[in-house]
């Protein structure tokens, strides 16, 4: 090989070659299927949350797809059906995630749907499972004296109260659990050849 | 939308078939046969003795690359933007790899520096990630390049001025990436989280060095382009176009979106990180050696296999996930498929360092690179089968598949990136490393904590995926029993920062003037020996 050009234009072709196998033709059949009639667009609130997942890098130990039951006993943990292309026709960046150092969060407004237990989860893990390697999130709340009127206060085992205050979430943390709350994915599957059965029997996709 | 498939895939064939044509047309015009005396390119065009070549502590061997009339390939202003991006690279090693170390920690120490948000485990990975992949590797990665190019080509680096504007430019991106990252500024996909708007003159600053570079390939004065040559071509043509789409805001969405995320984060592993570093072990080994690569026209197969086949796995992060069957079976068969270019690797290069043991021992850059070498083989084995469905129910979403990518991204790309350092710098600046007892301490705390650091977050993970299998275990255990197994890559992960400090201290030391130059009276014993080394 003692030519630039070609070397370079080879190059380039593989690329674009595997570039279409593996974005544009996924993409053309994802994008052209219609959106469930059960999944909602997120709200103001839902989406403010959204960004806070983001960017404290919850999706760094939550996926968001859950498996098969073929594959895995995901069903059995509450953490809903196999999930189809369309049930993330709103998600802006998607959150599928690559670790379940945490358990998967596609559903987990429907397996936890207590907005008290979340604050309290976030303010300390621990405080709900002792053994949890989760990270606190002091800082998306408040200690005070006292809740003012409209304060959200977090209710807390004596141990983890600090002594004379209150912990009360800040917006932060009600427009996570906001999101939180609205990952529900337990409306009819739709589009179920939109997703990876290659583990399922031939034709079966529950 | 079926014109546009249509369209789009009738482009696609268009393109391959005529680059189809163009190879056949190279082929007839002998432009594609080659010798095995081909492989000695690197040798001729330095006028340099083939025999073992260790610039990293002998002096003699600590001398600029020249032309058959004692001109330096490297003027001065080429030789400022290449140490600039080496000690660059180095400062980001340091920082990324203590994020990467506080990250590890706050896996066992969970309410451990939790006060303000910029220090979460979420942020601390991402930054971590980032510094390390587009700091470290590829600024680094680079660094090499703007030597090597200019050298396996016989001729100067062109626009030198322009490089060292982009490499300050990229290194100023990476910088403000990475503090956007803390900060909570993100475009929250994994690979990609730097901001478009940073990523904007990221790109300003690669295409300042790309070039540069490519331009310097055009105007080589050699006929024969070194299989080094071809790995780093593509890589330059490879990775811009994967940077720019992957970073298009705005036009991907949901489980689309994540096709696009993994298409480019494996080609950033495949067709960016894998050339740099197969490129830089296919000069380094035969160089350091002084012998030439096993088979050079087994060379050839490698590098168009991998091609063609690394480009197309990158849907095997999301097997069984939300995506087409058809898409993720294509990954899997390749991935599978990786197993041509990574054995024809595998026999031209191990065959030639594990012929030659006695400088494997002599030389600590070419064990950096050796073992390297040796750890592309095992993370593309490695990686082939975790690509099988059977094997990835067990490893996908555990620490089992973190491990494997530091075996990459580390065991293979960062040793030979440590090793073409050792090698780069002394003949740049002409002076040996000052203090040799520090690239002992480097190689030694970095092999054996890697090897620490993977041992134990592969189990951990192999364990952790077997139990969140198992209907019968509740999920917490899954994650209870990684525990002393997050411990030990903490200790691991600590021997390794330990080992790139000292790797620091010495490129410190190197670039502020200290260091024997080869005036500099070796010890006679110790000259007498390596001569007698030599062949």
């Amino acid at each position: 090989m003692n030519r630039f050009a070609p070397l370079l234009l080879l190059s380039a072709a593989i690329l674009a070659f595997a570039t279409v196998f593996l974005v544009i033709l996924p993409g053309a059949e994802i994008r052209t299927a219609d959106i469930p009639a059960g999944l909602q667009p997120y709200t103001e609130q839902e989406l403010r949350g959204r960004t806070e997942y983001v960017s404290l890098g919850c999706v760094y130990c939550h996926s968001q797809q859950p498996r098969a039951p073929e594959q895995g006993p995901d069903g059995a943990r509450g953490w809903g059906r196999p999930s189809t292309a369309s049930d993330y026709a709103y998600d802006r960046p998607h959150l599928l995630g690559t670790m379940r150092t945490g358990p998967a969060l596609l559903n987990i407004g429907a397996r936890m749907p207590s907005q008290a237990w979340h604050l309290t989860h976030l303010y300390q893990p621990r405080a709900i499972n002792p053994t949890s390697i989760m990270p606190n999130y002091p800082f998306l709340f408040d200690v005070k004296a006292q809740a003012n009127a409209g304060d959200v206060t977090v209710d807390l085992p004596p141990e983890e109260q600090p002594a004379g205050s209150v912990v009360v979430a800040r917006s932060e943390a009600l427009d996570l659990v906001a999101y939180l709350l609205s990952l529900d994915r337990t409306y009819p599957v739709a589009h179920p050849e939109l997703r990876d059965n290659g583990y399922a029997d031939k034709g079966a996709t529950q | 939308m079926t014109f546009t498939i249509g369209t789009l895939v009738l482009v696609s064939f268009a393109v391959s078939l005529a680059a189809l044509v163009v190879l056949i047309w190279a082929i007839s015009k002998s432009q594609m046969r080659f010798t095995q005396e081909d492989a000695r390119t690197i040798f001729r065009v330095e006028q340099r003795d083939e025999g073992l070549d260790d610039p990293s502590v002998n002096a003699d061997d600590a001398t600029q690359p020249t032309d058959a009339g004692g001109h330096a390939y490297h003027s001065p202003e080429s030789r400022r933007v290449i140490l600039f991006m080496l000690g660059m690279a180095t400062l980001w090693l340091i920082v990324g790899s203590t994020f990467g170390l506080i990250a590890s920690l706050k896996l066992h120490l969970p309410d451990w520096l939790n006060g303000s948000a910029p220090l979460t485990f979420g942020r601390m990975r991402a930054m971590h990630l980032n510094l390390v992949i587009y700091g470290w590797s590829s600024v680094g990665g680079i660094g090499l390049a703007l030597w090597l190019l200019p050298t396996i080509f016989a001729t100067p680096l062109r626009f030198p001025k322009l490089a060292l504007a982009g490499g300050i430019i990229m290194n100023l991106a990476v910088a403000c990436g990475a503090a956007a990252i803390g900060m909570g500024w993100t475009d929250g996909l994994e690979w990609l989280e730097i901001p478009w708007q940073i990523d904007i003159a990221l790109a300003i600053g690669l295409f300042g060095l790309l070039i540069p570079l490519l331009n310097t390939a055009y105007h080589r004065e050699v006929h024969h382009i070194y299989v080094t040559g071809w790995y780093y071509l593509g890589a330059m043509i490879w990775f811009p176009i994967l940077f720019l789409v992957a970073n298009i805001p705005g036009i991907n969405v949901g489980a689309q979106q994540a096709t696009v995320n993994w298409w480019f984060a494996h080609n950033v592993l495949g067709l960016w990180l894998t050339p740099i570093g197969v490129g830089a072990a296919y000069y380094l080994l035969p160089r350091m050696i002084g012998k030439p690569i096993y088979s050079y026209r087994l060379s050839l197969l490698g590098f168009w296999a991998l091609a063609l086949f690394y480009s197309q796995v990158g849907i095997h992060h999301l097997i069984g996930g939300p995506v087409p069957t058809w898409v993720v079976t294509l990954s899997v068969v390749q991935s599978i498929m990786m197993f041509i270019p990574v054995i024809a690797v595998a026999i031209n290069q191990h065959t030639l360092w594990m012929s030659n043991l006695p400088a494997f021992r002599a030389s600590v850059p070419l064990r950096f690179v050796a073992i390297g070498a040796l750890m592309y083989t095992a993370a593309s084995f490695q990686g082939s089968l975790e690509a099988l469905r059977s094997v990835n129910s067990v490893t996908h979403f555990t620490h089992y598949t973190v491990a494997h990518a530091h075996l990459g991204a580390y065991g293979f790309v960062s040793l030979i990136l440590f090793g073409g350092f050792y090698y780069v710098v002394p003949r740049l600046v002409e002076r040996v490393w000052p203090m040799t007892m520090l690239i002992h301490v480097h190689f030694w705390t970095v092999v054996v904590g890697f090897a620490i650091y993977f041992v134990s977050l592969s189990i951990g993970g192999w364990l952790q995926g077997l139990a969140m299998l198992d209907p019968a275990r509740d999920w917490m255990e899954s994650m209870e029993l990684t525990k002393p197994y997050l411990i030990g890559r903490s200790i691991g992960g600590s021997l390794m920062v330990l080992g790139h400090v000292a790797f620091a201290i010495n490129v410190l030391a190197m670039l502020s003037g200290r260091g024997a130059a080869r005036v500099a009276v070796l010890d006679p014993t110790a000259a007498t020996a390596l001569a007698g080394g030599r062949k």
